[in-house]
C-alpha cells in the first residue's frame, strides 16, 4: 500500500521529467537511459533546465553532483541495515537509494525491522513507475502541455509531506526539525539555490539534536 | 531512437556524481567509526533532510502550498493512508488555485 502511495507522488514528477527531456530535444532512448541510470528526479530537472546543444557535460555532471549531495548522509544514515550487505548487493542497493524508499526503511528500521531487502525491493519498485511515467512524459509531453506550475506536481511533495507523519519520534523530535526549516528558510531567503538550504538544514537541524542529546547524558 | 555521443556522456557524468553522492556517506562510515556526536547526528539526520527539503519548496509555492502540505500531513496522521493523503494535498492546492 505505500508503494503504491508513493507511486502517485512520484508519477507526475516522472511526467514533468519526461516532458523537459522531449522538449531539450532528447530521444526517448537517451530520456530512458538518463532516468534509469541517474534515477534522481531533482537533478535530472535542473540539468534539463541548463541543458544545450551539444550537450553540457561539465554542468550537468556538477548539477548531479551538487543536488544529490543530500543523498550522502542518507546512505549514512542507513549504516545499521547496510552493515549486513557486501559486494554487489551492497553497492547495488545504495546505487538506486532514493528519498521515499530511504524514508520508508528508516520507519521500518525505527519499527525495528532491519530488512535490507526492503529497502532493495522499495527502490526497485519505484524504479519502474518512475520508468513508465518517463516515457509516457517523453511520448505525448507535446500533446500533454501542463503547464510547470500545475497542482498535479504537488503530488511529489504531498507525498514527502505524509512521509514526515511515520518518521516523527514526538516532542524531541520538535528541536532538530524546527532548527533544519529555519536554518532552510534561511538559505532559501538568502538566495542560495540547492543543495544548501537541504544541507544547511539537514546538518544544522542533526547537530542541534545531537547537542542535546550529548548534554542530556 | 538516436543515441548522441555527447548527450550519452553527460549522462554518464550525472550517473557517476550520483553514485559518489548515494554511496559516499556510507563509504566513510564503513572505514571509519564516526566520533559519538557524529552517531547522535545521524539518529537526527532523516527527519531533519526531509523538514530542510520541504520547507524551500512550500516556500516558493507561497501560502497555497503550506495550507495544502498541512491537510496533507493531517490526513496522514490522523488516517494513516498515504494516498488518501497525496490525493486531498493535491486537491486543496488546485481548489484554493481555482478560487484565486
Amino acid at each position: 500500500m505505500a508503494g503504491l502511495a508513493l507511486t502517485l507522488g512520484l508519477a507526475p514528477f516522472g511526467l514533468v521529467v519526461g516532458m523537459a527531456a522531449e522538449a531539450k530535444g532528447l530521444s526517448l532512448l537517451e530520456t530512458l537511459l538518463m532516468s534509469g541510470l541517474v534515477y534522481a528526479g531533482t537533478a535530472q530537472l535542473v540539468a534539463l533546465e541548463l541543458w544545450t546543444d551539444p550537450a553540457p557535460i561539465l554542468a550537468a555532471t556538477l548539477a548531479a553532483l551538487v543536488i544529490n549531495l543530500r543523498m550522502a548522509p542518507m546512505g549514512a544514515a542507513l549504516a545499521p541495515v547496510l552493515d549486513r550487505l557486501q559486494g554487489l548487493r551492497l553497492w547495488g542497493t545504495l546505487a538506486v537509494l532514493v528519498d521515499n524508499s530511504f524514508a520508508l526503511t528508516v520507519a521500518e528500521m525505527r519499527a525495528g525491522r532491519r530488512d535490507a531487502a526492503f529497502l532493495l525491493g522499495a527502490s526497485l519498485a519505484m524504479w519502474v513507475c518512475w520508468m513508465a511515467t518517463c516515457t509516457i512524459g517523453q511520448v505525448f509531453g507535446a500533446s500533454l502541455r501542463l503547464p510547470a506550475g500545475h497542482p498535479v506536481f504537488f503530488a511529489s511533495v504531498a507525498a514527502l509531506m505524509s512521509i514526515l507523519v511515520p518518521l516523527w519520534r514526538g516532542r524531541s523530535d520538535l528541536l532538530p526539525w524546527g532548527v533544519a526549516g529555519v536554518l532552510a528558510l534561511a538559505a532559501h531567503g538568502l538566495g542560495l539555490g540547492q543543495p544548501w538550504p537541504v544541507l544547511a538544514g539537514a546538518l544544522g537541524g542533526a547537530a542541534a539534536g545531537a547537542v542535546r542529546d550529548m548534554r542530556r547524558r | 531512437m538516436s543515441l548522441r555521443w555527447d548527450v550519452l556522456a553527460a549522462i554518464l557524468g550525472m550517473v557517476l556524481a550520483t553514485f559518489l553522492c548515494r554511496a559516499g556517506g556510507y563509504a566513510i562510515l564503513r572505514v571509519t567509526r564516526p566520533p559519538p556526536f557524529v552517531q547522535a547526528m545521524l539518529q537526527h539526520l532523516p527527519g531533519a533532510i526531509f523538514v530542510a527539503f520541504l520547507a524551500p519548496a512550500l516556500a516558493r509555492e507561497g501560502w497555497p502550498a503550506w495550507v495544502a502540505g498541512g491537510a496533507a500531513l493531517l490526513v496522514q496522521a490522523r488516517l494513516g493512508r498515504m494516498v488518501l493523503s497525496i490525493l486531498v494535498g493535491v486537491g486543496v492546492l488546485w481548489g484554493i488555485r481555482a478560487l484565486q
